[in-house]
């Protein structure tokens, strides 16, 4: 693919700062314009300036972990938060407030409106990454398109079984480079 | 220690299955462990229940075992589990019988094949059910276990899933009971809800008398009718004879069939005077024997020919118990006990020819030899009290019928049906000699392999079990008063009214006699002519050949409702996506225009602020502009100008968190608009016909219209709103309780925080689709249509279900 050295700063510059906005409107939902569902767009918005820069492959790379992965987990967030007030006799999603006063940073409230919140930015970004791994895995589409044009069997045969090595090596190197890290 | 029993099994029976082939038939052994305990601890409680009374003394002073657990308390749905008399003679049928056949299936597996540990955990899960139905004493409990009978005899017939015969027959067997357990449920309801109890205890202190309760009896005794073979539902029993013949002797002969007479037997006391319930019992189970019974006269499958016999003994029970007579009802309950003892050993007696020759066709066996003599014997002395022979159980059980329909029988019909009954066991009495001439031999063609003669006798623990239930049949025979007290406290536990009479072996000379000793005649005419007979049956069948059968009538019900289906399908399901989407959008133009005209007020002021006007020039010169270019890219950033518009007008009006949301949202739709346009021509091309036009210009300025209607209606109502408004609310309850100033937030996450939690579910769910069906389609590209069509041609084809009868059903046609 063709890359822009451009796109590719300015993208380097800008996304990162998305990124800390869509945070932003995540924790200052409850009380500012915000909240988890504009926080995950925002941070889909961000996503969407790294495909054009480089494809699906960029995405990818932004976010190590797995669509589904950062969307189950956003689901399972939220129904915990859900269902965690039943176990302690409340109603379901009942929520809990909490104020404390820190030196410097003055009155700090925490509700657990929050992790439901974080639960519903999840969902929002791993859908959108889903959207780009759906429409957006050009080489795939092409290599296969490409076959069924050419009206080659075999060709395209060999594509599917490509596909599934090219997502198990993607697998792999994941796993390698998060052990890396550690 | 009642729902411990019933979780003993739940958790037996899950253990076998989580372990797999591992076990083998050692399963059974394991399996074995459930009945025991429950034989066990039901001899412990069987003084208690029985109470001290000897028989013939009147009522029995026995106290019922009962448990109550709240289980759904918002249904007030209790689990009361009670085991009184007749619960007793249901438990030791069910779990001795059960006892004997998991000791009789380690013979019989012998060498087990895949799947046969399965079978084991199965039919402890069945026992389960099974005594949950006996023991149940609310009527939506017994439903619940009644049903996993019908699932756990499901999955028992269809366990060999790779013979078609076993999955047609188990498939047939689940249409026909469940259908029959829906209506009943709804039977159930009736009466539960007319009588204000759902308890059979209570009902039967207080006999509901409404007037709907006649539709109730209908619905319940069809649910009884299909789960005990009644005519016409029986046609599914002789095809569950597919099992595996431990399964049969245990499900289909013993226990499970005789659901549907225990249903009757319960409830007959309480409802026998009401609605049709005499009228419909007692024709159904006339017809049911002697049709029953005439088929099992000319059966060459012995395995076929106990099936017909056990659905003619179960229109016979029907008979008895649905009197609602306790006199009569004390008769079935000896019968029952004696059906169970002597079916299950002939079933076991079958299985072991089976097993040992390699067939139960009677034309191939040529007799046994020597070693065999027990098993012969067995068999005989099962078949003679399935006869009514004396001094066996079976005869004990007749004679009492008989006797009791004479002397009791005083209710409107009550000669026909002692007619019928006398006939019917005529034809019993010529089908068990049948079974006796064709284990011995005398069918036997002499062209066919003669390997029963060298056939290896079977071990003792093999033929142990049916010895058994054999001795107890001649012992009990002999001696009927080791079963009376358990008789006279079942029959109390039916009917509190009742003062039973002894059960007796030999009651004197007296017209019950003489009606047996008139069967006996007859049945050794029959047996004698047995050639004459055959051909006078053929002859009669062919004669009324024209008439369908029920299970002809089950296969033509089964294939109209899968062509009807098909055909609907057909109509509503085009494939054409222009035309679902003209639908959906002319309902959904159509549907609300209605109500919100009539809600019509005043226009709402057109500008309030000036921005409103530039704004809303981009909103119209947008969409128009949407609606006339060419190409697909520039529509969609014609769109997305005007969600963006739509955000200004957002901001003018106040709403920082909507406009917020729209120009994000607005964002990523093109984008991802572009990712999707991608895939389709630049350009549209219109191949449409010329009739579409209109109708698609139609059908969108409606759309059009209703939107913009809609919108004033909206607007002009929120001028109208009292004080005490629900937006009111929450804004004032949102930052003192829900600690947020954010409303609209708060409002997402607290106040409407479940309607939250399903969008993201939705959301999921949405996601993992979109990604599923992009990369089909793009297999689909790679692999070739053509392939792909092939691929869900087949998969189709396999999952179509096969409404072929099982030829042991096509051999009732002849």
């Amino acid at each position: 693919m063709k890359r822009l050295l451009v796109v590719d700063t300015s993208v380097r510059v800008v996304f990162h700062s998305i990124l800390v906005l869509s945070l932003y409107f995540l924790f200052a939902g409850h009380n500012q314009p915000g909240g988890g569902f504009v926080g995950g767009l925002t941070a889909g918005a961000a996503i969407s300036f790294r495909y054009v820069a480089g494809g699906v492959a960029e995405v990818r790379r932004a976010f190590p972990l797995r669509p589904w992965t950062i969307m189950g987990g956003g689901l399972l967030i939220g129904v915990l938060t859900a269902i965690l007030p039943i176990l302690s006799g409340n109603a379901l999603l009942e929520h809990a407030a909490w104020e404390a006063d820190i030196a410097i940073l003055g009155t700090v409230k925490a509700t657990s409106a929050l992790p439901f919140d974080i639960g519903v930015y999840l969902v929002v970004l791993g859908l959108i990454l889903m959207m780009f791994e759906a429409f957006g895995d050009d080489e795939a589409i092409d290599e296969a398109v490409g076959a069924s044009v050419r009206g080659d069997a075999l060709e395209a045969d060999s594509v599917v079984s490509d596909l599934f090595e090219l997502e198990q090596i993607r697998e792999l190197q994941l796993r390698r480079s998060r052990r890396d890290q550690l | 220690m009642l729902l411990f029993i019933l979780l003993t099994h739940l958790a037996i029976g899950v253990a076998i299955l989580g372990s797999g082939d591992r076990l083998g038939r050692r399963a059974f052994a394991v399996a074995a462990l459930a009945p025991a305990l429950t034989v066990g601890w039901a001899i412990t409680q069987a003084s208690g229940v029985i109470g001290s009374s000897s028989g013939g003394s009147g009522m029995s002073d026995g106290v019922p075992v009962s448990f109550s657990w709240m289980w759904v308390e918002q249904l007030g749905l209790q689990l009361d589990l009670r085991l009184d008399g007749f619960g007793l003679v249901m438990v030791s049928l069910v779990s001795g019988i059960g006892l004997m056949v998991c000791i009789y299936a380690m013979g019989y597996f012998s060498y087990p094949k895949p799947g046969t540990a399965r079978l084991a955990g199965l039919m402890t899960l069945f026992a389960g059910a099974m005594l949950g139905v006996v023991l149940s004493d609310h009527l939506l409990a017994l439903f619940v276990f009644w049903e996993l009978t019908s699932i756990t005899s499901y999955l028992l017939i269809g366990n060999d899933d790779r013979n078609p015969r076993a999955r047609a027959a188990a498939l047939q067997a689940i249409l026909i009971t469940g259908a029959g357990g829906l209506v009943m449920l709804v039977g159930l309801i009736i009466i539960g809800q007319s009588a204000g109890t759902y308890l059979i205890s209570e009902l039967l202190l207080n006999p509901p008398t409404d007037g709907v309760i006649a539709a109730g009896v209908i619905c319940v005794l069809v649910g009884a009718f299909t789960k005990s073979a009644q005519a016409p539902f029986g046609s599914w029993l002789p095809g569950a004879m597919v099992a595996p013949t431990p399964i049969s002797a245990y499900l289909h002969s013993a226990t499970m069939v005789k659901a549907g007479v225990y249903l009757v037997a319960r409830l007959a006391p309480i409802l026998a005077t009401t609605g049709q319930w005499r009228v419909l019992v007692l024709s159904v189970g006339a017809v049911t024997m002697v049709i029953g019974g005439l088929r099992a006269m000319r059966q060459y499958d012995l395995k076929l020919l106990l099936a017909y016999g056990t659905i003619s003994q179960l229109g016979f029970l029907m008979l008895m118990f649905g009197t609602g007579e306790y006199k009569i009802a004390q008769a079935a309950v000896v019968l029952i006990l004696a059906h169970g003892a002597f079916k299950a050993a002939l079933f076991m007696v079958v299985g072991i020819v089976d097993h040992e020759v390699g067939t139960r066709d009677i034309r191939e066996l040529h007799g046994f030899g020597s070693s065999w003599r027990p098993t012969v014997v067995v068999g005989i002395l099962a078949a003679a009290s399935m006869a009514g022979l004396p001094p066996l159980l079976g005869f004990v059980g007749k004679e009492k019928a008989l006797d009791t329909y004479i002397t009791y029988g005083d209710f409107t019909g009550s000669g026909v049906v002692l007619g019928v009954i006398v006939v019917g066991s005529m034809l019993t009495f010529a089908y068990s000699a049948r079974f006796v001439l064709g284990l011995l031999g005398h069918f036997g063609v002499a062209d066919k392999p003669n390997r029963s003669a060298e056939a290896h006798a079977p071990s003792a623990m093999f033929l142990g079990p049916a010895a058994v239930l054999t001795v107890l049949t001649v012992l009990l025979g002999l001696a009927p008063r080791l079963v009376d007290p358990l008789v006279a406290a079942a029959t109390t536990a039916l009917d509190p009214t009742a003062s039973p009479s002894t059960v007796k072996l030999w009651a004197g000379f007296n017209a019950a006699l003489g009606l047996s000793v008139l069967v006996i005649g007859v049945g050794l005419l029959l047996v004698w002519k047995r050639a004459p007979v055959a051909r006078l049956q053929r002859r009669f069948s062919d004669a009324i050949s024209w008439i369908p059968s029920a299970e002809r009538g089950f296969l033509v019900a089964l294939r109209s409702v899968t062509d009807g289906s098909k055909r609907l399908t057909a109509v509503v399901q085009s494939g054409s996506l222009p035309i679902y989407l003209l639908i959906i959008i002319s309902v959904v133009a159509i549907a609300p225009l209605i109500p919100a005209l009539s809600a019509w007020s005043d226009l709402p002021p057109l500008v309030d602020v000036p921005l409103h006007v530039p704004l809303a020039a981009l909103v119209i010169a947008a969409s128009l502009g949407a609606s006339i270019v060419k190409r697909r890219i520039s529509a969609a950033l014609m769109l997305g100008a005007v969600g963006y518009a739509m955000a200004g007008f957002f901001i003018v009006q106040g709403a920082p968190d909507l406009a917020l949301t729209q120009l994000v949202i607005e964002t990523l739709a093109t984008v991802l608009f572009v990712l999707v346009l991608r895939f389709l021509p630049t350009r549209w091309a219109d191949r449409s016909p010329a009739v579409a036009r209109p109708i698609r210009l139609t059908v969108s300025v409606a759309a059009a219209v209703s939107v913009f209607v809609l919108a004033l209606v909206a607007a002009g109502s929120r001028d109208s709103v009292s004080e005490a408004n629900i937006s009111v609310e929450m804004i004032a309850r949102s930052a003192p309780e829900a600690k947020g100033n954010n409303i609209v937030n708060v409002i997402l996450v607290d106040f409407r925080g479940l309607d939250t939690l399903g969008e993201i579910t939705v959301l999921v769910v949405s996601g993992v689709g979109a990604v599923a069906l992009a990369r089909a389609g793009r297999r689909r590209l790679m692999l070739g249509s053509d392939a792909a069509d092939e691929v869900a041609d087949y998969e189709w084809s396999e999952h179509e279900p096969v409404p072929s009868a099982a030829p042991v059903a096509g051999e009732m046609d002849q």
